[in-house]
């Protein structure tokens, strides 16, 4: 339950601070979400540009890039995933704890991008893991991922720690491990997790030939 | 720098009874190759790393070639009885035939060496030096030329990963982009890639169709 703003504002003008267990809590989460150091394509130049003086990440509080997903809270899917690269991926979301999220930058992390109709380009890595935040653009700008990032820092904010929209580190049920995608004669299999991917509503043949 | 041809008379004197012809370029840029048998590929390319100074591939890759058919016009000639002035006699006649015939595909491997002895050319072209295999389905091996050129080690997993071609003499050849547990060969022309058109929020041309297909496929129902 949250402070009505203006009794805060009052009880602020006389010397009282008040807050909720919940907002302080994300308070505390949202500023020091650790990414994970890796990058697949030149989408991570972007984000090493993000991370150096000029844009400056650290003003987030995300400065601190892991290299062990152990101790990172964020995944920033930087680039093409490729389909032999997806099985480590997901591996490594696996192996993050929670309370954990994934940024997916760029048209290839969401959808595959230019490579889409390609032989060896995953169509999105939203197919294996759940995605908080897509950004388009090819690669996105620096500003793009700051962006995703203050959105980010937004959705950790609304989070309840109970009830039914609780986050997954606060329910013992809820699902934790992804499967990991086999490489196969053809192809990924499963090519897709319908838990975390369920089919989007379909384009009708007529619209399509419209769109053509 | 040589052209083709000068190159092919010296290597038909060097190596007598070698297995080379030239591969003809009919644009501008004129960019003959010598054509190979595979079972001379190696003293060919020895030859030409140590005689005639290409020491430098820069590149190896594969083509695929498709069977074809091939129209000729063939003349032939022949006796046939007719009537002249009358009587019957026999005389030749020449006709003009057009024969069509299946030639089968095959698949290429291309390599472009240059010399860092001779030092640049002028223009900018490398020797193309060419290897054919006996089909596209089962009689895919070819010599790896990794022993005369180092440089060719990782290309020629390569085209094996993306063409198929086996390279007889390759010290470690494994698939190179695609993983290992991967069957098709993705560039060879009669590649179908995997069918997971399900979703295409903005279909086109060959994706349409595809998505279109997969549709069909699934009963309408998706």
């Amino acid at each position: 339950m949250a402070v009505e703003p203006d009794l805060k504002i009052e009880l602020g003008k006389q010397g009282v601070f008040v807050t909720t267990l919940n907002e302080l809590y994300n308070w505390g989460r949202r500023n020091s979400v650790w990414p994970m150091q890796f990058g697949l394509a030149c989408c991570a130049i972007e984000m090493i540009a993000t991370t150096m003086a000029r844009y400056d990440l650290a003003r987030f509080g995300a400065e601190v890039f892991r290299p062990s997903p152990r101790q990172a809270d964020l995944m920033i899917i930087s680039g093409t995933v490729t389909k032999k690269m997806a099985p480590q991926v997901v591996r490594l979301y696996n192996q993050m704890a929670e309370p954990r999220y994934v940024i997916a930058m760029g048209a290839c992390a969401i959808s595959g991008g230019p490579f889409k109709q390609g032989y060896n380009v995953l169509k999105g890595i939203d197919r294996y893991i759940p995605v908080d935040v897509h950004i388009p653009g090819c690669p996105p700008r620096p500003e793009a991922l700051i962006h995703a990032f203050m959105t980010l820092q937004k959705k950790i904010e609304a989070q309840p720690l109970t009830g039914e929209k609780r986050p997954r580190h606060l329910d013992a049920d809820a699902q934790g491990e992804f499967p990991v995608p086999v490489p196969a004669a053809h192809d990924l299999q499963p090519p897709v997790n319908r838990l975390v991917w369920p089919l989007p509503a379909p384009t009708t043949a007529s619209e399509a030939g419209e769109n053509a | 720098m040589k052209t083709a041809e000068e190159l092919l008379s010296e290597l038909q004197k060097a190596l007598p009874g070698v297995q080379v012809s030239l591969v003809l370029n009919p644009s501008p840029s004129a960019q003959h190759a010598l054509l190979v048998a595979a079972a001379d590929a190696l003293r060919v390319a020895f030859y030409l790393r140590d005689e005639a100074g290409y020491d430098y591939c820069s590149n190896a890759t594969g083509v695929d070639w498709l069977d074809r058919e091939v129209a000729e016009k063939v003349r032939t000639t022949r006796t046939v009885k007719k009537d002249v002035d009358g009587v019957e006699q026999e005389v030749e006649e020449t006709i003009e035939q057009t024969v069509k015939r299946m030639e089968s595909g095959y698949l290429e491997a291309v390599y472009h060496l240059y010399s860092m002895k001779m030092g640049p050319t002028d223009p900018h072209l490398p020797m193309v030096l060419r290897m054919r295999t006996e089909n596209r389905t089962d009689r895919t091996e070819l010599p790896s030329l990794t022993p005369v050129w180092r440089s060719a080690e990782f290309q020629e997993r390569e085209i094996f990963d993306l063409y198929g071609i086996v390279f007889r003499g390759h010290r470690d050849l494994r698939r190179l982009l695609m993983w290992d547990e991967f069957e098709d060969h993705p560039m060879r022309r009669d590649y179908v890639d995997p069918d997971d058109y399900e979703y295409e929020p903005t279909p086109h041309d060959e994706v349409l169709k595809r998505a279109e297909a997969h549709r069909a496929a699934q009963g309408g129902a998706q």
